[in-house]
């Protein structure tokens, strides 16, 4: 039982981090029907430019840890999201209305260039971070000695992630970049014909998602300490898979996805064999598909005759 | 300004203040994306990390990025010569002197510290105004101010590549010929390796081909299968000493099988859906082979995979074992290791050749064409009674076992197959290739390989720089041209002769007054 | 005109479909015989498609029979794959937003039509790939066999062109020419006048006539422009909101109150008259 909700808490903190990738990945998908690769490797520039935030701010003389953390998380998000509004200009947006794989191979393209770029520019080994929270909460000792524990890096990661989805909700909602959003989603030449600035909308999706990634690469940063390179590829493909089981287009899918997929991975990793957790991950999202083509929250599509 | 301003375009004056505000936005943007990541290095040091800074390096792409887009702003303007002229000197400038030296000389001069040098700004400048040039130049030479009509261009490549199509004909054999020569031609090992590499890609890419290409669906775990018949002839071979010759074939039968039963979950998935769960089985095969020990050997791999004897008559090795005939031997020669190389090129020349022509014998049988429809409209397929399932379990089978065979031939050669060879990364190579060459275009996918696989290991000194390019290279093609880079397509049957071939591939285009339907119209 | 009589083709029985809670089509019954043209009609929104889809495999009605027999077989239709239900019963069919292979010659589109033929030609392509001559001789007769209806639809001189560049009218004709290649019992075309003009419709109109004559197969025909159902059609079904609610002759239909009503609302006593005799 106490193994059982530690894995619960360890699942959920990493499923929070793929959940909020996810929704970069769905709402790309949603408005221009693209996988785009390069969105794991965003969340790891994320990730690294967090890092060096905190070095900075350490040499500044900035320790009081909640203003630093905020501080760190404005300046990843920026700069962050500058980069993935650099990829949509340069990679996707001349390829808008081409055929359907020349974007996906761009995005490839772009994949590999940015895992290279921050390679070559920051070397290959991965960089640790030592602990910035330290501590938490004991919620639960066994009569064998184990105990459960919720750490306040944990706390803060699922806060964070509540509230950055409550208000990504709302954004998408209500605002009218939300409107356009979903306008274009829907059809993008009816919504230009309305007035609706289609690049704008579009740029303005990739750089909501990249801060998103950013804040994931933040806390991913914080929580296990150490990235590298190569990082952003394998979370990527975890979070995407993550997008597509919670049915992609839908946000409240993505999370769901993401949480899931993090569950699972600490579930299995814990009663079973970590050695096996990308296979658990991956099975469970071919058997989603097989059963429910469309993923969990995803409508359902006929095919239209 | 005048309304005029608007229609003149090519005479009028040079736009500066409209051109200079966009050159400042670049430059910014670049200096926001550059400050983080050049600027700031993190060096791994005792205990932690420190920070060094690189903030001339930054200084020097802000203004790259400033003079680049200024030069692009001017052949948009009508203005290509002072752009052609300006980028060949900093392409060229590039090549002798390093552009942070300039920089150095500069703080020196001002009392400053010398920035630690990073050739990457070099490798920027002189790819950067290399670019640059050539597209000046083109502009020049088509006596045009704008590149900016992508249609045109887009039609006057399709004419080359159609062009080209005369070409085929002919250039296939010459091609052969070349191939089959190169070894002599090279009579250097590392040539002819990276020819056999060029050419297992090929392979993997007229194989992967048969199932993006012509049935249109996105395979993103292809690796999987090369991963199924590398191991098949690696646990074949050492376990039970099969030949090599029986389990090539064999292991195109079992990547074959592979693809039979992985696609039978799949085939049902559509679009982009298809794309992650066959990305999906990919990943879940390589975890396998990475885990399962007792089988496959782990991360450790297998090694001490048999080489290919000569046929089964002789082997290669300088002494072979008694009762073994040696190559050397059989055909009187001094002994060279090279042989086992030319021999591995050969026999991986047959199989890419054998590949290609199944691939364009097929495209004319009736499962060929079934395919291609069902790439173009599936619903219309379905309408017209083809089994859909069926046709494309058979384009998975066929696919699927190509890139078996080819997994057999790499587990020979390396002689050590780990999972390591077996990373998504390789199907996304392969992908590229075959979009990259033009979709389902056989000439157009050798050309991409040559040009993916073939250009990044030439440049090998720029090692670290190979990977960058590579992606890079895949972004502005794409960019460049988005159907691939000889994309046209023949009918697989003709009902009336074929039009005449045209052997000189740079047509010039009809000016859009003289377009066919007004022809047409005045009849 | 006569009110045919002999065994029907398509016997449509007590078919229902619903998606969710809508009810697409309730309760519809008619019959098709060879030799004949029916045409469905109805407002927009009436379920014409949906019952070429009920048909067609696309969607699994959810209740009723479609039987269709050909010769002294007959099939059921809904418990039946959609391929096998053109391969096998012999149903084919055209769709309102022409649907053909764009990027493949003119007479490729006419090849993939009469795959199942050639299929079985090229024994499990082994035949096809070593080129024997019982494949080849498939091969020839399945080109003769286009070549026969490029010239029906004059497409003859375009064969080699992609089909996507063909103007719209010669789309809809090489979509029905299509539909012909795959040897059909019934051929079902969904609108297939549609953003043609008059000198094109009249064209279409022979077309279709003269496949009814020579080859004595039933053709089901949704179509708005009255012009052509009424001109041509042997037998009209009109549904409205899902429901039969009249079934005829051209002549019949036209005069029947309750289609009057559905077309022009309960107010109007004349109309169908005049927009029928546009076309008559």
């Amino acid at each position: 039982m106490e193994y059982f909700l530690q894995q619960l808490i360890n699942g959920l903190t990493l499923g929070s981090i793929f959940g909020l990738i996810a929704i970069g990945y769905t709402m790309v998908y949603g408005i221009i029907g693209m996988i785009n690769f390069a969105h794991g490797d965003i969340f790891m520039v994320g990730g690294f430019i967090a890092l060096m935030s905190f070095l900075v701010l350490g040499l500044a003389g900035i320790t009081w840890v909640p203003l630093a953390l905020a501080v760190v998380l404005v300046i990843s998000m920026v700069f962050t999201s500058i980069y993935g509004w650099t990829v949509e200009r340069i990679a996707y947006r001349p390829l808008r209305g081409s055929f359907r794989l020349a974007p996906l191979i761009s995005a490839l393209g772009m994949s590999i260039f940015l895992q290279n770029y921050v390679q070559l520019l920051q070397g290959a080994r991965s960089k640790p971070l030592p602990p910035v929270i330290q501590g938490g909460f004991v919620l639960m000792e066994s009569d064998t000695g184990f105990t459960v524990t919720i750490s306040y890096v944990q706390i803060m990661i699922i806060l964070l992630t509540v509230i950055l989805m409550l208000a990504f909700t709302s954004l998408i909602a209500k605002t009218s970049l939300g409107r356009q959003q979903r306008a274009c989603e829907q059809d993008k030449l009816m919504a230009s014909l309305v007035g609706v600035n289609v690049d704008r909308t579009i740029s303005q999706t990739f750089v909501m998602g990249a801060m998103l990634a950013a804040v994931a690469g933040t806390m991913y940063l914080v929580r296990y300490g150490v990235i590298d390179f190569f990082e952003g590829f394998v979370v990527g493909i975890k979070a995407f898979t993550a997008a597509v089981l919670g049915g992609i287009g839908s946000l409240p899918g993505a999370m769901l996805g993401g949480l899931l997929l993090g569950l699972i991975e600490a579930f299995w990793s814990g009663y079973f064999s970590v050695e096996y957790k990308d296979v658990a991950a991956f099975g469970i999202l071919v058997l989603v598909l097989i059963f429910r083509p469309s993923g969990l929250l995803g409508r359902p599509e006929i095919e239209k005759v | 300004m005048s309304s005029t301003a608007y229609t003149v375009g090519r005479d009028q004056a040079f736009p500066w203040r409209s051109a200079l505000i966009e050159c400042a936005i670049t430059a910014f943007i670049v200096l926001m994306l550059a400050i983080t990541m050049v600027g700031i290095h993190l060096e791994t040091v005792l205990g932690g990390l420190a920070i060094a800074t690189r903030f001339a390096d930054v200084g020097v792409a802000v203004v790259f990025a400033f003079i680049g887009r200024l030069a692009l702003v001017a052949m948009r303007e009508g203005h290509p010569l002072p752009a052609l002229i300006g980028a060949t000197a900093a392409a060229v400038l590039g090549v002798f002197v390093p552009p942070i030296d300039i920089v150095a000389a500069i703080l020196q001069a001002l009392g400053a510290e010398a920035p630690t040098p990073t050739p990457v700004l070099q490798v920027m400048q002189v790819a950067g105004g290399a670019i640059l040039a050539v597209r000046a130049a083109w502009l020049v030479w088509r006596q045009r101010g704008s590149a900016g009509r992508r249609a045109e261009r887009g039609r006057s490549l399709d004419a080359f590549a159609a062009g080209m199509r005369g070409w085929t004909t002919l250039i296939g054999p010459i091609a052969i010929v070349f191939a089959i020569a190169l070894p002599f031609i090279f009579d250097n090992r590392s040539r002819i390796d990276l020819a056999t590499l060029v050419l297992t890609y090929i392979m993997l890419a007229w194989g992967l081909n048969i199932i993006v290409g012509l049935a249109g669906l996105l395979d993103l775990g292809y690796v999987a299968f090369y991963a199924v018949g590398a191991y098949s002839y690696a646990l074949l071979g050492t376990h039970f000493g099969w030949s090599f010759w029986i389990c090539l074939p064999l292991a195109g039968v079992l990547a074959s099988s592979a693809g039979l039963i992985l696609g039978f979950p799949v085939l049902r998935l559509r679009g982009d859906y298809f794309a992650i769960v066959t990305l999906g089985f990919g990943e879940i095969i390589r975890v396998i082979l990475l885990n399962w020990f007792e089988f496959t050997g782990g991360p450790d791999g297998i090694s001490g995979i048999a080489r290919p004897s000569f046929f089964g008559l002789a082997e290669f090795d300088r002494s072979p074992p008694e009762g073994v005939t040696a190559f050397h031997e059989l055909f009187g020669l001094e002994y060279n290791g090279i042989h086992r190389v030319i021999f591995l090129y050969y026999l991986i020349l047959v199989l890419a050749l054998f590949v290609n022509f199944v691939s364009m014998r097929v495209r004319r049988l009736p499962i060929g064409r079934a395919w291609e429809a069902l790439r173009e409209d599936d619903i219309a397929c379905q309408s017209l009674g083809i089994n859909r399932r069926n046709i494309k379990l058979a384009a998975f089978m066929f696919s699927a076992g190509f890139g078996g065979v080819a997994g057999s031939f790499f587990a020979t050669r390396q002689g050590f197959i780990s999972p390591e060879s077996f990373q998504f990364i390789e199907s996304a190579i392969i992908l590229a290739i075959v979009v990259l060459g033009g979709m389902g275009s056989q000439a157009g996918i050798v050309l991409a390989a040559v040009l993916m696989i073939g250009m990044p290991e030439i440049f090998r000194d720029l090692e670290q720089y190979r990977m960058l390019a590579f992606g890079a290279l895949m972004v502005v093609i794409m960019v460049w041209r988005p159907r691939g880079l000889l994309s046209h397509r023949d009918p697989s049957v003709r009902l009336h002769p074929p039009p005449p071939r045209q052997l000189w591939p740079f047509t010039r285009l009809p000016k859009p007054s003289a377009a066919p339907a007004e022809k047409a119209a005045g009849q | 005109m006569t009110a045919t009589a002999g065994q029907p083709l398509l016997t449509v029985d007590h078919l229902t479909m619903r998606f969710g809670g809508l009810v697409a089509i309730d309760d519809v019954s008619f019959v098709a015989r060879p030799r004949e043209i029916t045409a469905i009609i109805g407002p927009n929104g009436a379920g014409k498609t949906t019952v070429f889809n009920c048909l067609t495999g696309f969607y699994k009605a959810t209740e009723g029979m479609l039987t269709l027999c050909r010769g002294t077989r007959s099939y059921l239709l809904e418990r039946m794959e959609g391929h096998d239900i053109a391969s096998h019963a012999g149903i084919a069919r055209t769709f309102q937003n022409i649907r053909l292979f764009a990027n493949m010659s003119v007479l490729e589109n006419l090849l993939v039509a009469q795959h199942r033929v050639l299929m079985a030609a090229s024994v499990g392509t082994i035949a096809g790939m070593f080129g024997l001559p019982s494949y080849r001789h498939a091969e020839r007769a399945a080109i003769d066999k286009a070549r026969q209806w490029l010239d029906r639809v004059n497409l003859t001189h375009r064969a080699d062109e992609d089909a996507g560049n063909l103007p719209y009218g010669d789309q809809r004709r090489l979509e029905i020419a299509r539909a012909m290649c795959s040897g059909p019992a019934l051929l079902c075309l969904d609108e297939p006048a549609a953003g043609l003009n008059p000198r094109e419709t009249h064209q279409l109109n022979e077309l279709i006539t003269g496949i009814r004559d020579d080859f004595g197969i039933g053709i089901l025909l949704i179509e708005h422009d009255m012009s052509v159902v009424m001109q041509i059609s042997d037998h009209v079904v009109v549904l409205d909101y899902g429901r039969k609610i009249s079934d005829g002759t051209p002549a019949e239909v036209r005069a029947d109150p309750a289609v009057i009503r559905a077309y022009l609302g309960e107010e109007e006593d004349e109309g169908p008259q005049s927009q029928a005799s546009a076309g008559a």
